[in-house]
């Protein structure tokens, strides 16, 4: 246990509970008060930060696997726990959701500020803010939780708030009417939540047949058992059993052919909200598949290995060719993502360090980049009034500062060297291609791809002639930068130089590759050094 | 003095992080800074160089490791530098071209609003592209290749407002990624041949793996150079690369980063050696490019495309040169360095011709420019001797060792190699005596400048008067100052290097050498090439110098027609690749909407229908309810009774 | 003793009383017959209690007394309410509750 935090004092507790108890207070702020639930929620968000900060900080890679743990019964006549832990792959993504909620609360400001003709009494703008909280108290607890049940709960628990955000608080840049949008909006939502209770339900039925079988739900015990051979699981049981757990993980990551409802849901929420879903929400799925998948059931993973490496490379080039035929700007960034997680499930099953860590890598590393490509696309559309790329053209001409960050943001989603996402990207295909060359060539198109999608949107958006509704376009706003400057910042410092995230990720690897008993493959010639 | 080198890279790093950050505080002082931190990078070099010409030839090498980049289990990849003999001499080109090339773009971009971003993303160029030279492993050169790759996608779009630039960066920055892959799988299998992917461990241990493998990554390695230097089947970006400001022509897409390729192949000599297969690969490539890129020149009106395919030709001879093996290395290298002075200076000059001419670039109508640009005639004048390889010019001495080289390959392949680099000899003499001709001699055939709305080919860096005849005059000093030195450079590189062998030796340590042996003799040769040269220039002479040149370009051959497209690649490009990109992503996104998304609509269309029938059991009466639950009642009590009975 | 005569009669009442719930409309009538199933209930349990010597049967049977006559208080001020809003006791008319 580090020095940095009092031995006793539940300081991952403390970050979920902050936010939580932070979304009821901004919920409870007066209906005329608006700004003051607008700084409140910053300022939650940023004393979260602070914690998760600490947590960082204070993490000891060399120490246990797994620190800062905290564990009481809970019910007990199932042997259900609170038991809370991070290992170095929790405390990155920690810091990464921490690190992402206040330049979200900052980006959606007014997102949902009353629009003129409501009255007063207008209280949505609270909710937004608690809603966003009240997510982030969820996932950074998802992340924290070494009970399976613990687990599942906030697993599930976290879409009631999606939700209400993806189908309460619209993108209000719609082409269509607004009965038109409502419908559109609902719609995403509903998929949204159908797509993911399917999953939740299909994991609930692996939960209690691991509860059947290994007669509690500590994850530690669970696999500590496993590894000493005391508990004996038949083949069959675990496979049906990982198969349970994949499938929610694998429609929450998403994966091809259980994606469609990310382009709907991130096209109709706001761009913040979009952020959420795509760079902290779906990190769940991904950061499950690592410590529970492969925890739990190693055999089984590596049976499932081949045809999860060939899902994971159809989401990557089918994700981006699909970006690339897209007329929407926000649909666009919808399916890069797809492909961009089809890298990270490829790197989580392709067992090799490499793969792993930079998979981890990647979860961070897309966050960041996609948060700072998607807000800047916010800012745009907020300002045009409209997602199609065809309504854009010149922009750069207008608002210099905006195209600029809009094409770093690009940049960075195709993995340009010098930007975060190369490191990690590189690393998963040099760990996939070590066990799959195949699968490492194919997957090597998608960097061609990457760069087709972003730069046909940067020229049809940025470039060429201005058009006329563009041409009193304002450029970015102090509000805007401050939210977009960090983030560029944040990639080229971890593009450079990933040595403080890679520190701590490296032991949680070797701990992965263990559990799945899995050595990389030796290099056919031993250099000389 | 190891700890200068990354002081290199750090000055117009600077530079560009100051100059993009800075706002319009600097659009005053912007240049100036640029420039300086560029000069300050080549006195880097020199004190570099300095100290390297004063040590021994085999302890020359030096290193800096600043930290590990990428430090996960198994995979070391370093920000480290390593600066020996070949990577001083690309140190001195790019910084002494480059400031050179800063010092010139003050001139011509004197009049663009957005010179200080200019001079930023020239000044990231600097820095993305000593990266790249200055590099100790494969992945960090990788950084370096795509930086550059960036600041090229940003210098050839810098008019953004033009559709056609904007197209052309894109394009150029796309081609290149499909280089990059062959990069980035090169890079793959050395980490899984050799678990490492550094020079020293790698080019040292070649000879420990297979055959086969060494011929993997050397064509792996192959398709990056063709990727970055414009080499058949990648070359298609180049003449589009043109759109960009003629300063970044000279710069990039002639000097400098085009040579990449060829950089990336002599550093991993030891891999082609090992792989003689990659190595036939490469000669066949370059000297199908050598070709192409000529015959392209031949035909182009536009005296940036004409130009551009003379670069794509000449860097044919350098990768033609490389694949030769230890015999051809340093004349790669040496040719390299020719040319970036010749080229370099010839892109200075047509840009200061377009300057005079209110920005038009067809050849044909230029005409007589000699008496109004002295110092332009005479500077293009002496980097046109040294391309077509005059005797006693820089070109001469780079050109004619290669042929030699390629002759000394033996057996018929090496008949074939030279016959093609000879006959390449004779074209780029025609074409460049075309240019030659077209602008600066005959009878003056100017026209009124178009109306920049309507024609958006105009580069806007210069005021154009629609309607008004060009008023040709000599450029301001900044510009012809850079030129007078690269035309110095042109006349007196090749007499420096060629002469006693002084490049080769100086390159030794890095590349190796062996002298080759023509199957006839060197004066031999020397002769041939000289006599080619003659008579391209006289053809040229007989069909643009003695008869008057039509304004409009003549319909012309079918293979003159196909080398003004190009060879007929970009509609290549165009039929296979765009639109059957566009119909697959469009039959993609119908998939996705029907058939992927459609399945799970179904799955909850079915659902709800199931449900709609079941609903109707609901009836609201209250009898009809009863019934169910006494009969329910009953099933359970039938069903224990029976369990009880069995 | 011998309770199956008792029990024959309680089977014969609740199957009058499970009759009329289904077959009769009127909502009076309805309710009588869940009172004469309830109370052919009521008759089993005593026979049993009788049967076995012990109390616990009669007591059940208090505490079905008490459920019913709590059950016939709500029931009917639902059925009076309903009367007064639609003039008519059938258990038909008030089928409005389906979807």
């Amino acid at each position: 246990m580090s020095q940095v935090v009092n031995a006793g004092f539940p300081i991952l507790t403390a970050t979920a509970a902050v936010p939580a108890i932070g979304a009821i207070l901004t919920a409870a702020v007066p209906a005329a008060r608006r700004t003051a639930a607008k700084w409140l929620a910053l300022l939650v968000s940023l004393v979260t930060l602070a914690l998760a900060a600490i947590v960082l900080v204070g993490f000891e890679p060399g120490g246990d696997r797994y620190q800062f743990v905290e564990s009481h019964s809970w019910i007990k006549d199932f042997g259900v726990r609170y038991e809370l832990g991070v290992d170095g792959i929790g405390v990155a993504l920690i810091a990464l959701t921490a690190l992402l909620i206040p330049f979200v609360v900052l980006a959606g400001w007014h997102d949902a500020d009353p629009l003129e003709t409501k009255s007063s009494r207008w209280r949505p703008t609270q909710g937004f803010f608690a809603l966003i909280l009240a997510v982030e108290a969820m996932v950074i607890l998802s992340f924290e939780a070494t009970d399976v049940f613990l687990f599942y709960i906030l697993f599930e628990a976290m879409l009631i708030p999606m939700y209400f955000l993806i189908g309460g608080f619209g993108d209000r840049a719609h082409a269509g009417s607004d009965e038109n949008a409502a419908a559109q909006r609902s719609y995403a939502a509903v998929k949204f939540l159908l797509y993911n209770l399917v999953g939740g339900l299909i994991m609930l039925a692996a939960v209690i047949g691991l509860y059947v079988v290994a007669g509690n739900f500590s994850l530690t015990e669970i696999a500590e058992a496993r590894a000493s051979g005391q508990l004996e699981m038949a083949t069959n049981t675990e496979r049906l059993l990982f198969l349970g757990f994949f499938f929610a993980f694998a429609v929450k990551a998403p994966l091809w052919p259980l994606h469609t409802w990310l382009p709907n849901a991130m096209g109709e929420a706001t761009a913040p909200v979009a952020v959420l879903i795509t760079a902290v929400v779906d990190k769940v799925g991904t950061f499950a598949m690592l410590r529970f998948c492969l925890g739990l059931f190693p055999e089984a993973s590596k049976w499932a290995t081949p045809v999860i490496i060939t899902l994971a490379l159809i989401s990557i080039v089918y994700g981006a060719l699909l970006a690339v035929g897209q007329r929407d700007i926000k649909r666009l960034i919808a399916y890069a993502s797809i492909s961009h997680f089809g890298f990270i499930i490829m790197g989580i099953f392709a067992m090799t360090s490499q793969g792993q860590s930079g998979a981890t890598l990647y979860m961070v590393n897309h966050g960041i980049s996609t948060a700072a490509l998607m807000l800047v696309a916010g800012f745009l559309i907020s300002r045009r009034g409209s997602r199609l790329i065809a309504d854009y053209g010149g922009v750069q001409k207008v608002a210099p500062v905006l195209a600029g960050t809009f094409l770093i943001g690009g940049l960075a989603t195709l993995s340009l060297p010098g930007l975060a996402p190369f490191v990690s990207e590189f690393l998963v295909l040099v760990g996939t291609f070590a066990r799959y060359p195949v699968a490492g060539i194919i997957a090597t198109t998608g960097i061609v791809l990457a760069a087709l999608y972003t730069l046909v949107l940067y020229q049809r958006t940025m470039t060429g002639p201005v058009k006329e509704e563009v041409r009193a376009m304002p450029d970015l706003r102090v509000r805007e930068l401050a939210v977009v400057a960090p983030l560029i910042a944040l990639l080229i410092f971890l593009g450079v130089f990933p040595k403080p995230l890679t520190d701590i990720v490296n032991p949680a690897v070797t701990h992965t590759m263990s559990d799945v008993q899995q050595k990389d493959p030796a290099p056919e010639v031993e250099a000389a050094k | 003095m190891d700890n200068l080198i990354a002081l290199l890279v750090a000055a117009p790093l600077l530079g560009a992080a100051v100059l993009l950050c800075g706002g319009r505080r600097l659009d005053k002082t912007g240049h100036w800074l640029g420039t300086l931190l560029a000069g300050l990078s080549f006195v880097i070099g020199a004190v570099l160089f300095a100290d390297m010409v004063g040590k021994g030839a085999e302890d020359r090498a030096l290193h800096q490791r600043l930290f590990s980049w990428v430090p996960v289990e198994g995979f070391q990849a370093d920000i480290a530098f390593q600066l020996d003999q070949l990577s001083m001499t690309f140190v001195l080109l790019i910084t002494g071209v480059g400031t050179l090339i800063h010092v010139y773009s003050i001139g011509y971009m004197e009049h663009d609003e957005r010179r200080r971003r200019f001079f930023g993303y020239l000044n990231l160029f600097l820095a993305a592209m000593l990266l790249l030279v200055l590099a100790d492993n494969y992945l960090l050169l990788y950084f370096g290749w795509e930086g550059v790759g960036l600041a090229s996608y940003l210098l050839i779009g810098f008019w953004q407002h033009k559709p056609s630039a904007a197209t052309a960066a894109k394009k150029a920055f796309l081609v290149n990624r499909v280089g990059d892959m062959g990069l980035s799988i090169a890079i793959m299998l050395m980490f899984t041949t050799f678990g490492t992917f550094a020079f020293g461990p790698v080019l040292s241990s070649t000879g420990e793996s297979s055959e086969g493998m060494m011929t993997a990554i050397g064509l792996m390695l192959l398709l990056a150079a063709c990727g970055k230097s414009a080499q058949v089947p990648l070359q298609s970006w180049l003449g589009d690369a043109m759109e960009g400001p003629t300063p970044v022509s000279a710069l990039i897409h002639a000097a400098t980063m085009v040579t990449a390729g060829v950089y990336l192949i002599v550093r991993s000599a030891d891999i082609f050696n090992a792989a003689p297969d990659a190595q036939l690969a490469v000669t066949v490539v370059g000297a199908v490019t050598l070709l192409f890129g000529a015959i392209v020149g031949c035909a182009k009106d536009d005296i940036k495309k004409a130009l551009a395919g003379s670069t794509m030709s000449q860097i044919g001879y350098m990768i033609l040169a490389a694949g030769l093996g230890p015999i051809g290395y340093a004349f790669a290298i040496m040719h390299l360095v020719t040319h970036g002075f010749f080229k370099a200076g010839l892109f200075l000059g047509a840009g200061s011709v377009m300057h005079g001419m209110n920005d038009e670039v067809d050849m044909r109508k230029y005409g007589g420019l000699r008496k109004y640009m002295p110092v332009t005639f005479v500077t293009f004048g002496l980097g046109y001797l040294a391309i077509i390889g005059f005797p006693g010019l820089s070109g001469f001495f780079s050109k004619d060792k290669i042929i030699e080289a390629a002759f000394a390959k033996g057996g018929t392949e090496g008949w074939i190699l030279g016959g093609v680099a000879l006959l390449g000899a004779a074209i780029t003499a025609y074409y460049m005596t075309r240019v030659m001709l077209l602008t600066f001699f005959g009878e003056k055939r100017w026209q009124p400048a178009p109306d920049p709305d309507k024609a958006p080919g105009v580069e806007p860096g210069i005021e154009v008067h629609p309607g008004e005849m060009p008023h040709p005059h000599e450029s301001p000093r900044s510009m012809t100052i850079p030129m007078i030195l690269l035309a110095v450079g042109s006349v007196g590189a090749g007499a420096f290097f060629g002469i006693g062998d002084r490049f080769v030796k100086w390159l030794e340590p890095v590349t190796k050498f062996e002298h080759g042996h023509p199957p006839i003799g060197a004066a031999a040769i020397t002769s041939a090439t000289v006599a080619v040269m003659v008579i391209g220039v006289t053809v040229a002479y007989l069909q643009y110098g003695r008869r008057p040149v039509p304004v409009v370009a003549p319909r012309g051959s079918l293979l003159t027609r196909a080398a003004r497209r190009d060879l007929l690649q970009d509609d290549f490009n165009h039929i296979v690749l765009v639109r059957g990109g566009e119909h697959l992503t469009r039959s993609l996104v119908y998939v996705d909407h029907t058939l992927v998304d459609g399945v799970v609509n179904g799955t909850a269309a079915s659902v709800g229908g199931l449900s709609g029938r079941l609903r109707k059991l609901q009836n609201g009466y209250a009898r009809s309810y009863a019934v169910s639950m006494f009969g329910g009642t009953a099933v359970l009590i039938a069903a224990t009774l029976l369990m009880r009975a069995v | 003793m011998n309770p199956v005569n008792y029990l024959y009669l309680a089977a014969l009442l609740f199957t009058i009383g499970a009759a009329g719930v289904l077959i009769r409309r009127n909502a009076i009538v309805v309710f009588m017959c869940v009172e004469l199933m309830l109370n052919a209930c009521n008759l089993a349990f005593v026979a049993f209690s009788r049967m076995h010597g012990n109390l616990d049967g009669q007591i059940i049977a208090f505490f079905t007394m008490v459920v019913a006559a709590a059950e016939v208080v709500v029931g009917l001020a639902i059925i009076v309410s309903l009367f007064r809003s639609r003039h008519s006791a059938s258990v038909d008319d008030a089928s409005l509750m389906k979807l």
